[in-house]
């Protein structure tokens, strides 16, 4: 008994040490972060990079580039995530009911990007961006088509493992027996079963959107991961300030997000 | 037709509307790759008429019920429903009601929000939608359980739900694809009582797959055995069962003897007794006789030429081995009481009872009795 006891409050001491460990990684960074961004100049703590920081008329007239980033990255996360939806949720449907066949070589096609490094994404994008550039202006939103392919292995990973908990061909045929057309198969089953792989497909979309900078800057375009890199050149206290800020606002983002798909199942009778 | 423009009349089912529509096949061919899953079916259904396709695994009676519901295109063929080509209609619009062997509720639906789904679809108003959808729950007996979850149901609930979804839309043909296979023995029956029960009710064409035979002669009107893509026999479950057509049938439907026997004047002396002949056997000369275990009477006699190999208890009836002096092995239906007063080796006679049987040509191999459809 006294064994057992013992051998329980090891486990128990074990699983602190872990914990602690972990969260020692992530909070020495930002705790660090913060201790940067209060440091007065001449010794001591202030919030003045703080105020600057939250002061939307300063921002937009001494740091525009801040304020073009943060716009740029809002509007490839929304333009991304939809991209990405729209492709990869009938397709990975598509395939599933009709070309089961295929499925190795779209999970393939999918997959290959995580083993391409960015740098050389870049390089192969190049000449394609400079058509897109050509036909469609130089906007930073149209690095939503590179993003998407960069996002398309998480995304996939994640929608393939919604779509394969649910019986896709069977739903498919029972709505469509009932009157349903390919849209409301789509609209109305398919895609209210596999909620919570598309919230999770969008959560890593959002999180690596939000990060990128590499294709950003090799390809001159704004990002927040750009601006903030070009702010810390000129004041690195407010850019570790704005990189500390967007990095809660995501978090918070994050973590509403996934109430959504949390939200009904909670509603649910119980089983008996 | 889109959707949104199939009927669903003022009438409700259960109330014996009586909406059933012939269905026709005809010459339906399809393949996959090399092997032919229907190899020029024909079939006609009439109108408000039970059928249950049979037949083992890879027959082609999946794939002739696709076709139909408009699931699977057929290489050539025609499909009618109600005199009308419905050959390239999509499923959406053929306006048929199925039911799946795999569970298929809607799980992010609740019962009544699967029942409506294709009332919703044909854009009924709300509260002859919510009505039609509470009858339907009646007719299936699961009212109490409206606002339950899929996973809140048991595999009969659900196919009872099911059920109702599919007869909510008053399908013109209702398909059902071996709705009880993923259930166990109890519930299988109930619901299969069941669902002759509603179709009885409500009226409407259906065309039942199964491999199950007792299931298939339980419910319909007639049964249909298929095999390598085309019918073997439709015939009631009565006719299918004591004048096979096929050797084929008479081995597939129940258990079947074949013993060796000589063929004279459309009559067959078999153990020593004459025996009428069906129409399509043999007309002269040796040949093996296809007889069910209960068309041979069984008695206990020490001067009898069969010798019992063993006899068993099955519930309701009683199964008997024996071997005659040939050395051709014989199983017969005894009574489930006289059972204990066989004993392996004891000698018995054997006399078949006058009952038609299915002659064919004597094969080589030895007379063994056929085992029974799987399932």
């Amino acid at each position: 008994m006294s064994l057992h006891a013992t051998r329980r409050r090891r486990q128990a001491s074990f699983r602190w040490t872990v914990v602690g460990l972990i969260g020692l990684f992530f909070a020495l960074p930002i705790f660090s972060m913060v201790e940067f961004t209060t440091r007065a100049p001449g010794g001591g703590r202030t919030l003045d990079t703080w105020a600057k920081l939250f002061d939307l008329g300063v921002i937009d007239a001494d740091y525009p580039e801040l304020k073009t980033g943060v716009l740029a990255s809002a509007g490839l996360v929304l333009l991304t995530v939809a991209i990405m939806l729209i492709m990869l949720v009938p397709t990975m449907t598509w395939v599933r009911l009709r070309l089961p066949g295929l499925r190795r070589t779209v999970e393939f096609i999918c997959l290959l990007p995580l083993t391409i490094p960015a740098i050389v994404l870049v390089v192969g994008l190049a000449p394609v961006y400079a058509w897109v550039s050509y036909f469609l202006g130089e906007s930073s939103l149209w690095l939503a088509f590179a993003y998407v392919v960069l996002v398309l292995p998480y995304a996939y990973r994640a929608l393939d493992a919604g779509l394969s908990a649910i019986d896709v061909k069977t739903l498919a045929e029972a709505a469509r027996s009932l009157g349903a057309g390919w849209p409301t198969v789509m609209w109305r089953i398919i895609l209210p079963n596999v909620r919570t792989a598309v919230l999770s497909a969008s959560f890593l979309s959002v999180a690596l959107v939000l990060g990128e900078f590499t294709i950003a800057s090799l390809f001159s375009r704004d990002n927040l991961q750009v601006a903030i890199n070009q702010l810390g050149k000129r004041d690195a206290s407010l850019a570790i300030a704005a990189a500390f800020a967007f990095m809660v606002i995501a978090f918070l983002v994050l973590f509403a997000m996934s109430f959504v798909g949390t939200g009904r199942r909670s509603s649910r009778p119980e089983e008996n | 037709m889109s959707p949104t423009q199939l009927p669903v009349s003022d009438t409700v089912p259960g109330s014996g509307s009586g909406q059933g529509v012939a269905v026709t096949l005809s010459d339906l061919h399809r393949s996959y790759g090399s092997i032919h899953a229907l190899d020029g079916l024909t079939l006609d259904i009439a109108p408000g008429e039970f059928v249950a396709l049979l037949g083992p695994s890879g027959c082609g009676k999946t794939t002739a019920l696709r076709v139909l519901a408009g699931l699977e295109d057929a290489d050539s063929g025609r499909v009618e429903v109600g005199g009308k080509d419905i050959t390239s209609v999509p499923t959406s619009a053929r306006d048929m009601g199925m039911v799946f062997q795999a569970y298929s509720l809607f799980p992010h639906m609740t019962t009544r929000q699967n029942v409506e789904f294709g009332l919703q679809l044909r854009r009924i108003p709300s509260a002859r939608r919510r009505a039609r959808a509470s009858e339907m729950l009646d007719l299936v007996e699961l009212s109490d359980h409206a606002d339950r979850y899929a996973h809140q149901l048991s595999g009969g609930q659900q196919q009872r739900v099911a059920l109702a979804r599919a007869l909510a839309i008053e399908p013109q043909v209702l398909l059902l694809d071996e709705p009880l296979s993923a259930l166990d023995a109890k519930v299988r029956v109930q619901l299969r009582d069941e669902i002759r029960r509603i179709q009885l009710e409500v009226g409407t064409t259906t065309l039942f797959v199964t491999h199950d035979q007792e299931e298939a002669l339980a419910v319909a009107d007639r049964v249909g055995v298929m095999q390598a893509g085309n019918l073997e026999q439709l015939a009631s479950p009565h006719d299918l069962y004591a004048r096979p057509a096929t050797p084929f049938v008479a081995d597939f439907v129940g258990l079947t003897n074949r013993l060796r026997a000589t063929v004279q004047d459309e009559r067959a002396n078999l153990l020593g007794t004459s025996i009428p002949l069906l129409p399509g056997s043999v007309q002269r000369g040796d040949a093996l006789v296809l007889i069910r275990p209960e068309s041979i009477a069984v008695t206990a006699d020490p001067a009898g030429r069969a010798t019992v190999i063993s006899a068993s208890f099955l519930g309701s009836t009683g199964s008997l081995h024996a071997v005659t002096e040939s050395g051709e092995k014989v199983v017969a239906q005894i009574d489930n009481d006289a059972v204990a007063t066989f004993n392996p080796g004891d000698l018995v006679t054997l006399v078949p009872r006058p009952n038609p049987a299915l002659a064919i040509s004597a094969m080589p191999a030895g007379a063994v009795a056929s085992p029974a459809a799987p399932g």
